[in-house]
């Protein structure tokens, strides 16, 4: 029988939650890495038991840690858990993310705008999201704060930047968002190896046709009005992105107000909304057998993160946006304060698909019917900064 | 003092702070051989080599400058700003005091 594997990265360390198809009674392990934020952990479509996290703190910086056994056993790539009684030169650095510079493999790029309007180095501060390839296990991406995109091919021992990113010209005009300014959401094309669709807050969208080597920002039709130009090439503050694998054309975005939507690989973007109560908010997903059903959960506004009138409610289209309904069986409806992050939303590949989402109030909830009920796998874990689900054939 | 002298290797005694203590899965100080000169660097360098797992968490990567929320503590004295390159106090260079890496009490 078919099972789950749930993935939560929280403020205090991460856990992972395992069910079979039914998804009704649950086992919790961890917390894994005690006292760090794990911003994410996700595991590599190739090889399940290939996990990756990033494992991060103001203290200590942060680290990357792999488990090879679903999630029993964890170890930074390439080092070993214990002492090393002949230390030798280090052929692993797999905490290392350093800017590339160089004028041979990049465009030197030292600095971006700042909260004031002036320019800033690039200080790099936490990996924010990973996504492991969808062809190789040992193939990884990181998406970083300051904005970068790394990648390693060897399991995460090293990462290199693939600097045509910030080098292709508008990096200068890269500005953080409230958090900080990450690149928190990459998407792999399975049809086509070589595009990738990365988003940043504040800056935008932004796709490559050739493994990374070159970018062009996709943001036309996005408006933001709280920019001087406030359809500006760049600058959006792009909260997250999600495409279904059959249509690697068409992305949903939730931006900072609206939803928004494009057929066309990002070349034109289209507003969603609709009838949302609100279009503020940060998670967005779509259903695993339906490219055109929706989720978003809407979040009051940008000055107050918590749900419309203390009611926690996914909302659900199965138009591709526009027409929403809200889903709220089994969900707090009164006295609810939390706030759902972009990374805190994922979907599993049953038939039935699955839905879930962490709140920062330490809640997993999961619906085994798309969306029509919902309950809660655990209520009191640290506030939940990502989630991510297996499904384990 | 001798040539000999001046490099002779002495066991040093450093206080990790508890999330680091986990990392490197040990159980009071760890015990460092150190040649002298002992400084915060050479302490440093002995920590990394023979702990990989903790490169880049006191230091960092790029500018190889310490965290700015850790802290350096020798003989009662801070030492988070002195030169990394400054002899330490010659009872953490027999060991007999540990250097000490705090984190900074800020925040959550």
């Amino acid at each position: 029988m078919s099972s789950v594997r749930v993935l939560v990265g929280t403020r205090k360390g991460a856990f992972i939650l395992n069910s079979d198809g039914k998804r009704k009674d649950w086992t919790v392990s961890g917390p894994f890495f005690t006292g760090w934020e794990i911003y994410h952990m996700k595991g590599s479509p190739v090889d399940p038991n290939r996990i990756y996290v990033s494992q991060t703190s103001g203290w200590f910086g942060q680290l990357i840690q792999r488990s090879d056994d679903g999630g029993k056993t964890w170890h930074q790539p390439g080092l070993p858990n214990e002492a090393i009684p002949a230390p030798g030169p280090p052929t692993a650095l797999p905490n290392r993310f350093v800017y590339d510079s160089s004028p041979e493999t990049g465009k030197p790029l030292t600095t971006h705008q700042w909260y004031d309007g002036t320019q800033h180095p690039w200080e790099f501060k936490r990996v924010w999201h990973i996504e492991p390839s969808l062809t190789d296990s040992e193939t990884v991406y990181a998406g970083v704060e300051d904005a970068a995109l790394f990648r390693s091919t060897d399991g995460g021992e090293n990462w290199s930047e693939l600097s045509g990113l910030r080098g292709h010209g508008t990096g200068p005009k890269w500005q953080p968002g409230a958090g900080g300014m990450g690149l928190h959401t990459i998407l792999l094309d399975s049809s086509d190896l070589k595009r990738m669709y990365i988003a940043i807050s504040a800056a935008g969208a932004f796709r490559t046709n050739d493994g990374g080597a070159t970018w062009k920002p996709i943001n036309k039709g996005l408006v933001s009005e709280f920019m001087p130009d406030p359809a500006a090439e760049i600058g959006h503050c792009v909260h997250h992105l999600a495409m279904h694998p059959s249509r690697p054309d068409v992305l949903f975005m939730q931006k900072h107000w609206d939803v928004m939507r494009t057929d066309d690989a990002g070349e034109n973007w289209r507003e969603v909304s609709g009838n949302l109560p609100t279009d503020f908010g940060f998670a967005i997903d779509v259903h695993a057998h339906e490219p055109e059903t929706l989720y978003v959960v809407p979040i009051k506004s940008d000055s107050e993160h918590f749900p419309l009138d203390g009611k926690l409610r996914v909302y659900r289209s199965r138009t591709g946006g526009n027409e929403w309904e809200p889903l709220a069986k089994g969900l707090p409806e009164k006295d609810c304060y939390v706030n759902v992050l972009r990374d805190a939303m994922a979907v599993d590949t049953l038939d039935d698909c699955g839905v879930y989402f962490g709140t920062t109030g330490g809640q997993v909830y999961v619906s085994a019917d798309a969306g029509d009920s919902w309950a809660p796998i655990v209520r009191d874990l640290p506030a939940v900064l990502s989630v991510e689900v297996q499904t384990l054939n | 003092m001798s040539e000999t002298a001046k490099t002779r290797a002495a066991t040093v005694r450093v206080a990790l702070p508890y999330h680091l203590r986990n990392l490197t899965h040990v159980e009071g100080d760890v015990l460092l051989e150190v040649s002298a000169p002992v400084t915060i660097r050479a302490i440093l360098d002995a920590l990394e080599a023979r702990y990989p797992m903790l490169r880049g968490t006191i230091r960092e990567y790029e500018t190889g400058q310490r965290r700015a929320f850790l802290r350096f503590f020798a003989c009662e004295e801070d030492w988070s700003l002195e030169s990394p390159d400054k002899a330490l106090p010659g009872a953490v260079a027999a060991g007999q005091e540990p250097l000490l890496i705090l984190g900074a009490i800020a925040g959550g």
